[in-house]
């Protein structure tokens, strides 16, 4: 099941990538649309975070090209955010949480232009937003991992872009950030903004996402969250893992009880 | 102070600010031995210039060690990324064998080459006011490696000043750079183009041995007294330069080695910061559980 759309952000062309020879992803064809959730699924070592490296352009491609809003990387940087995992950067370094959220105007400044008051301010109000702004000027190995992650948002949030790729922004958080989290992307997708996460979690999945991605090496699916975590289609994304499979399970009995009334409900 | 003691000083101070400063980005990069790598990789450079050259001329020896210690960087590089071998093996491997190298093309044409080993790692930071400069009128304008440290200078504070943000960036989140369309490559060959630069200009007159006490010792104090870059690198400057003064002081009444006693003090920097750092030191820490303990009731 994989649903194109016309006029995409983001268009992924039989994409292929391999490390070191061994292929992490194969034929990926997807395109999304505008002004929406977006969920990558898939288990470990599916390739969802290197699905949203190869689209930033952080790994050479085999074969296939992304383009965003039509035209290639280059040509739209600014528009584009990418959020990358909580661990991959050395949390000990001399920096506070304003300096990190500052990192997201560096893209407008060019060569030489040094980020000045108007720059402190943007990023100011990009903490605010996650609700940092108490904490500008600590250290940031000082904050717990859940404040570290909105650091990291707020940064992306600094950069003003119109498509955001965010590598697992739930991964290590509490739950009360998470709803935090998950209603911050909320907002930015009603002002028009398309938030592609890469996601763990298939019972949260179901509430997050408007549109989802299952990937696991392959492209399993890519479409509306009603038309793609459907058990069959789960199924074929986790293959036979005993784990996986009574999550599945659990999902399927979900599906005879009408979660959405329990559940928060979707905007 | 007389004025032999006033040009050492002055020049321990000039190498200790160019090394320390890009000492606090490397190692915030994990690469803190790149300017041990460096200052011995150049040795086969030295030699090879001066087998082509046939002569000891000073500028012909520099180019061919800075050629060689951009090479050494850019040996580390490839092989940490491409042969995926950890970025300290990287270094190990690399600079141990262009040393030998070195080493062997010294004893292969022992008769011709008039180099001196000792001379090219240890240096002699006490012979600096030996070599003076004298234009062709015969004014003295001071000893000549003085002028090229500062010129080093110059063009370190202009590079660190002007590309501040870029380099903050490479170093602390490399895949978000490159997402914003900052070339990490690019930054990294100009870092390390700006090491070799130093290296090379700075150890033919201190030595090998105190330019790593140099570009390792102050930023690593420093990095134990603040958690701002901006102030590491000023704090680490300012170490460095006492601590080439107090060196030199310290190897006058020892009447010692003057690199010896300036790595020395270094040393002991380090070890005050380390015990009495406010943030990180080993007096604080031994405070903070209580101070934690205090802020959850």
């Amino acid at each position: 099941m994989i649903q194109h759309v016309t006029n995409p952000v983001l268009e992924v062309h039989d994409l292929t990538v391999s490390y070191q020879r061994k292929p992490v992803l194969w034929d990926v064809d997807l395109t999304l649309p505008q002004q929406a959730l977006v969920g990558i699924i898939g288990p470990n070592g599916a390739g969802k975070s290197t699905l949203i490296k190869a689209i930033m352009g952080l790994l050479p491609l085999n074969s296939g090209f992304v383009e965003l809003f039509g035209k290639p990387l280059e040509e739209v940087r600014k528009r584009v955010s990418y959020v990358p995992q909580r661990e991959s950067v050395d949390w000990d370094f001399p920096a506070s949480a304003l300096d990190v959220a500052m990192m997201g105007t560096y893209g407008q400044l060019g060569l030489f232009r040094r980020p000045g008051s108007r720059e402190k301010k943007l990023a100011m109000e990009a903490l605010e937003k996650v609700g940092m702004q108490d904490f500008a000027h600590r250290q940031i190995s000082q904050l717990s991992g859940g404040q570290q992650q909105r650091v990291f948002l707020s940064r992306a949030l600094a950069q003003d872009a119109d498509l955001y790729l965010m590598d697992e922004p739930f991964a290590g958080v509490d739950i009360a950030t998470e709803t935090a989290i998950i209603e911050l992307l909320r907002q930015m997708r009603d002002n028009g903004k398309t938030v592609v996460v890469v996601h763990h979690d298939l019972q949260s999945a179901q509430d997050y996402f408007d549109w989802i991605i299952l990937l696991n090496m392959r492209l399993v699916a890519s479409g509306p969250t009603e038309e793609t975590l459907t058990p069959p289609l789960l199924e074929k994304t986790y293959g036979g893992r005993l784990t996986e499979l009574s999550r599945v399970s659990e999902l399927l009995q979900k599906k005879q009880f009408p979660i959405r009334e329990t559940k928060p409900t979707r905007k | 102070m007389n004025i032999d003691a006033f040009w050492i000083i002055l020049t321990g101070a000039l190498v200790a600010i160019c090394c320390s400063l890009l000492g606090c980005f490397l190692i915030l990069r994990r690469m803190a031995m790149v300017g041990d790598a460096i200052s011995h990789a150049v040795l086969p450079g030295i030699v090879l210039a001066f087998l082509f050259s046939g002569s000891r001329e000073v500028w012909t020896m520099l180019i061919g060690a800075a050629l060689l210690g951009v090479a050494c960087t850019f040996l580390i590089e490839f092989f940490h990324k491409k042969a995926r071998v950890q970025a300290d093996a990287s270094i190990g491997v690399t600079f141990t064998t262009l040393f030998a190298l070195g080493i062997i093309l010294i004893s292969v044409y022992a008769g011709k080459v008039d180099l001196d080993q000792d001379c090219v790692l240890y240096g002699e930071i006490a012979y600096v006011p030996l070599d003076i400069w004298l234009t062709e009128s015969g004014m003295n304008l001071g000893p000549r490696t003085v002028w090229i440290i500062g010129g080093v200078l110059v063009v370190l504070l202009l590079f660190i000043t002007i590309f501040y943000k870029q380099l903050y960036l490479t170093s602390f989140d490399p895949a978000f750079a490159t997402a914003i369309g900052l070339s990490t490559t690019l930054w990294y060959y100009l870092l390390m183009g700006a090491v070799s630069l130093t290296t090379v200009a700075a150890f033919e007159s201190v030595g090998a041995i105190l330019v790593v006490a140099l570009m390792v010792g102050p930023p690593a104090t420093a990095y134990l007294l603040t958690d701002d870059l901006k102030k590491m690198l000023i704090i680490s400057a300012l170490a460095g330069t006492i601590a080439s003064a107090a060196g030199f002081y310290l190897a006058l009444w020892l009447n010692g080695s003057v690199a010896g006693a300036i790595s020395a003090v270094i040393g002991l920097q380090f070890l005050l910061a380390f015990v009495f750092s406010p943030g990180h030191g080993l007096l604080a820490k031994r405070r903070q559980p209580v101070a934690v303990m205090k802020a959850n009731a």
